[in-house]
């Protein structure tokens, strides 16, 4: 009786005016963050654009592939979240594996964006121009790779865990799991989102 | 915790054992803490909220000593001191400090006091401690990512330590850290592996900044208790809010900027380095632009003086309303004016470059903006000063240092006025004007709130009185010492004397200042020994100090003084308290103070504009006639 704590989770008296599920609302938060890191460097690029001593040049065409991959893999995974919500886990794991794979095909395709564009001389230290696309392109996988591992948790998880309905009933009724999947959908379709303004930004800026 | 002595509490728990049974066997509520989980990776605001308070102390001592050290070589630069020698080694010897670990005290003593005191330890500290308690939570909306946000200014202030003994010494390019001098190892030793550990512990920082400001909004907008409404607020909480917002928009830009240099420094590339040479030798940078760091380091710098200042106001105007007994005058004038100064925040970094080559129109447009900041900062104070008009003021230390904070406010924020004309600057840009205007305006006036608020609310928060006395020794003393430290620093400036000088005896017409400098010194010695003293006072006071008897010695009407003296982790013991009235009745209906837990009267009319028409604040309480 010494020591007083108490769940963590909103206690019934505690109303939330907002009817937004406090995670949910971190995570927009967070991803206004983002926004604003991403938009002060490219903002950067524009007024390091404007200044001589600039060199132009082509996108590599697997940066095009790579936002392809990205759009399939948010699309399957708002599967999931379908899936999960309908209790049908085989195709929750189905999809969830497919997203994986097709995240996994985003990196690769990064990957040769980047060989393609040393290739065309377009070095990480040479011209600003060219270490702009690098360096922001590197810190956008870093966000990609912030959404890879929740999924793999996820997949892991469901394949360890969901086989039981009971266990499946008990983890949906804990109110901060619950939403885990839909803020891992939310997050990833943000980082799909973000390397397409990014692509667009670098080719017709 | 383990001890509780007052009865009230105790039947509180009795209550609570009551509650217990419907809870069933939810082994969260009663699980036993061990020590580690109580007081060191404690996901309690409050224990978090004195660990950012504790961690900001020490920083604020090494950041205050390191002022002490240049100050010494500033006003007697031919001396000698063995006692520099016995702190810093072969930086000082012969105890007489090198030129280069001068830069990198200079440096030091900016970034621990502008990010470590003045942003984690004093909105971490307070944002952390308060809000849970004052909206009516019964902790923050993700505990364990606020137990993150500590851990990482740990980690980032460990980084920071290691860099001070490293052999080529700290960072020494200024806690602004421009390029070339901070991309370019070779510029100076202080740009070699000091300026690596600085960029990491910033990054460190800013996510710590990043997790706190997550959960401060997210804990404002969700989880305020029954009746909370935002305008039912106390304006620490809306500064708190707006604080966490600006840190959340402006942080991660200073962010990019970090890795951007980064890159530079380790990978070769030329962001912020144009064609240079070192040394007679062609490096093979070419096409950066070290103004692009300036435009991206300011966007975060500018807001980061509001990071520090919005705290200190919100807190402030809290103790100010309750010491002079009477509602905070123009609420909703001090939301809108925290609102226009978070928004005009933004838009002014450039007055930072007016003397780097901006274009004269452009200048004109942040000129303008600039000084717009005027008109909410003029609000804020007209609302103080009329808050203190005709109250029944209680000279206590936390009401001092909220009195002193005005006074500092208006000092430091006139002379924002005239640095914030791009004409002016060209005379007084870097110069000690400068330094005056920013310590008295950001620097001091944001401690004064700090300590209105530790003074205010040392007493919830360990249960114990801080020594009075000690106190207004440490006021007096520290506010007679603040100006005779500044003050002189406007003349210096005017003249002419620039900042981050080293020496100044070589320069005639700077050396007749000599005996300034020794006066500036002298001044500053004192104001770190009494603050060593608050120091002591607060640790002291922390264990032996008097012990709280009442739970609202103030007679305070927001929701922390309805919890036990001793609050648990939850806060409340039984239900969260409803709220019904807005945080500021004060001397009104006859009586001295309404809590927000009461519901309003039949017929009463609940008043945001009070100040306006406030019959009873002269006259005495029916049956207090005299008692004051």
């Amino acid at each position: 009786m010494s020591t007083l704590t108490y769940n963590q989770t909103p206690l019934p008296e505690n109303v939330q005016p907002f009817k937004v599920h406090p995670q949910k609302f971190a995570l927009w938060l967070g991803i206004s963050v983002l926004c604003m890191a991403f938009a002060g460097l490219t903002s950067a690029y524009l007024v390091r654009k404007a200044a001589p001593n600039w060199q132009e040049f082509v996108m590599p065409v697997q940066f095009t592939y790579s936002a392809i991959l990205m759009v399939l893999s948010s699309i399957s995974l708002q599967g999931a979240v379908w899936a999960f919500k309908k209790d049908k886990i085989s195709l929750y794991n189905t999809t969830l594996f497919v997203s994986l794979t097709l995240a996994a095909g985003f990196m690769v395709s990064q990957y040769l964006g980047w060989m393609t564009l040393e290739q065309s001389g377009i070095y990480l230290n040479g011209n600003p121009s060219g270490s702009f696309v690098y360096v922001i392109s590197y810190l956008h996988v870093a966000h990609v790779i912030g959404g890879i591992i929740p999924m793999m948790i996820a997949l892991v998880r469901s394949l360890w865990l969901f086989g039981s309905p009971a266990k499946l009933a008990a983890f949906k009724t804990n109110n901060n799991k619950r939403v885990g999947i839909e803020l891992l959908a939310t997050y990833w379709h943000f980082v799909d989102i973000l390397w397409i303004y990014l692509l667009l930004f670098f080719m017709f800026s | 915790m383990a001890e509780l002595h007052n009865p009230a509490i105790e039947v509180g728990h009795d209550t609570h054992a009551h509650g217990h049974d419907h809870h069933g066997h939810d082994d969260h509520d009663h699980h036993e803490l061990n020590f580690i989980e109580k007081y060191i990776f404690s996901q309690d605001h409050k224990i978090i909220g004195k660990q950012f308070l504790i961690l900001g102390m020490l920083w604020a001592i090494v950041g205050g000593l390191f002022s002490i050290f240049f100050r010494l070589q500033l006003a007697w630069p031919d001396e000698s001191f063995p006692i520099l020698e016995w702190f810093l080694g072969s930086w000082a010897e012969g105890g007489k400090l090198s030129a280069e670990f001068y830069y990198a005290l200079v440096t030091m003593h900016g970034t621990i006091l502008v990010f470590f005191v003045l942003t984690a330890g004093l909105s971490g500290t307070f944002s952390n401690y308060l809000i849970p308690l004052q909206i009516g939570a019964r902790d923050m909306a993700s505990p364990f990512m606020n137990m993150l946000s500590f851990w990482m200014f740990v980690l980032s202030s460990f980084v920071m330590l290691v860099s001070l003994f490293i052999q080529t010494g700290p960072a020494s390019g200024g806690w602004t850290a421009y390029p070339p001098l901070s991309a370019l190892p070779q510029a100076t030793p202080g740009s070699g592996l000091g300026m690596d550990l600085w960029l990491i512990s910033i990054a460190f920082f800013i996510v710590s900044v990043a997790l706190g400001g997550l959960n401060y909004v997210t804990t404002v907008i969700n989880m305020r208790t029954k009746g909370m409404d935002f305008f039912r607020m106390p304006l620490t909480v809306w500064a708190f809010m707006f604080t966490a917002i600006i840190g959340l928009l402006s942080f991660p830009v200073l962010f990019g900027a970090a890795v951007l240099l980064e890159f530079d420094r380790l990978l070769g590339t030329s962001f912020f380095l144009s064609d240079i040479y070192v040394a007679g030798e062609a490096l093979h940078h070419s096409g950066g632009s070290p103004i692009l760091f300036q435009h991206l380091f300011w966007f975060l710098g500018h807001p980061e003086v509001y990071i520090i200042i919005l705290p200190a106001m919100g807190i402030v105007s809290e103790v100010m309303s309750v010491h002079s007994r009477k509602p905070i005058f123009g609420y909703k004038a001090m939301i809108f004016s925290i609102l226009g100064i978070t928004i005009l925040s933004f838009i002014v970094w450039a007055h930072h470059m007016f003397m780097s080559g901006l274009n004269p129109f452009v200048a004109s447009i942040f000129v303008l903006f600039t000084l717009l900041i005027a008109v909410p900062s003029a609000i804020k104070v007209f609302n103080w000063i009329t808050t203190l008009w005709r109250g029944s003021i209680r000279l206590n230390p936390a009401m001092l240092f909220a009195i002193g904070f005005v006074s500092l406010f208006i000092s430091g924020g006139l002379t924002g006025i005239y640095l914030g004309n791009s004409t002016l600057d060209i005379q007084l840009h870097d110069t000690y004007y400068v330094v005056a205007h920013f310590h008295i305006v950001m620097g001091l006036a944001a401690f004064y709130g700090m300590f209105a608020g530790i003074y205010h609310w040392f007493p919830k928060m360990f249960g114990r009185y801080m020594n009075t006395t000690l106190g207004y020794i440490h006021f007096y003393v520290t506010l007679v010492g603040s100006y005779a430290i500044f003050w002189p620093m406007h003349y210096l400036g005017m003249s002419g004397v620039p900042r981050r000088y080293y020496d100044f005896t070589v320069f005639d017409q700077f050396n007749q200042y000599a005996d300034l400098n020794k006066f500036i010194t002298v001044a500053a010695i004192i104001v770190f020994a009494v603050n060593i003293l608050f120091v002591l006072n607060f640790f002291y006071s922390a264990v032996k100090g008097r012990k709280v008897t009442v739970l609202n010695p103030y007679g305070a009407t927001t929701l922390e003084w309805t919890t036990p003296i001793h609050p648990g982790h939850g806060n409340w013991v039984g239900e969260i308290p409803a709220v019904h009235r807005w945080p500021y009745d004060y001397s009104i209906n006859g009586r001295d103070f309404i809590p927000q837990t009461e519901p309003l009267s039949a017929g009463e009319v609940e008043d945001h504009d009070i100040g306006s028409d406030t019959p009873n604040i002269t006259d005495p309480i029916p049956g207090e006639e005299g008692k004051a």
